[in-house]
């Protein structure tokens, strides 16, 4: 049964592995996505993520049922809103599987799945200026 | 019918708004949604064809037909993660 949530406080690796870990389980892959202090040549200072939140949760829950009937995997995910400063993590993704390659290879397929479907998005803060991410493209904002 | 339209990232600079309420004709589509979005609000006309649109919460092709009170929302390309 997969686990998605949508949080507004600080995330935690454990707290998420510790969804999909079972006995029947030998491998357990984790990703963890960390913001990073540039930006196409822009120094970040922080991120603030919005969303559709009733839809993002869905979608989320949709993407990780769907790579459980994809995989032999179980697989958890937590996805942070609002301001997230440089080096913390907003988002993390569990899977559990008997062997590890399904793991990887059903991790990896959630990742891109949800950049790709899952209604959020980023806006970058920079040292003047702010800008919304939208798939590859940014966008000035008036803010 | 009366419809709840949702903007979000930048699409909200666009509109001016994070939601606006649209009056259609009786049997209206998304489609027909998209075309009185770009007549009040001529930017979208570009950007539109690169986001999607959901109906309550649901991504939906520009042929949906809608109901009164539903909850249309447009979005950018997506950028979580």
């Amino acid at each position: 049964m997969a686990y998605a949530e949508i949080v507004d406080g600080p995330l935690d690796i454990e707290r998420v592995a510790a969804r999909v870990t079972a006995p029947e389980f030998g491998a357990v892959v984790t990703f963890s996505g960390n913001v990073r202090d540039n930006s196409r040549g822009e120094r970040v200072r922080y991120l603030v993520y919005d969303s559709y939140r009733p839809m993002a949760e869905k979608e989320l829950l949709v993407v990780a049922s769907e790579a459980e009937a994809k995989w032999s995997v179980r697989c958890a995910i937590e996805h942070r809103l609002g301001r997230v400063d440089v080096g913390v993590c907003s988002v993390i993704i569990a899977v559990a599987s008997p062997h590890r390659v399904d793991a990887f290879d059903a991790a990896r397929w959630l990742m891109d799945a949800l950049k790709e479907r899952v209604p959020i998005w980023k806006k970058e803060y920079y040292e003047s200026g702010a800008r919304w991410v939208e798939g590859s493209d940014v966008v000035d904002t008036a803010e | 019918m009366t419809l709840t339209l949702l903007f979000f990232a930048s699409y909200t600079d666009i509109a001016g708004a994070s939601e606006l309420t649209a009056d259609l004709a009786d049997g209206s589509t998304v489609g027909d949604v998209a075309v009185w979005l770009v007549e009040r609000y001529p930017r979208f006309a570009e950007i539109l064809p690169k986001g999607r649109i959901a109906v309550n919460q649901e991504f939906a092709p520009s042929t949906l037909a809608l109901a009164d009170g539903d909850e249309v929302a447009f979005m950018p390309p997506m950028s979580g993660g």
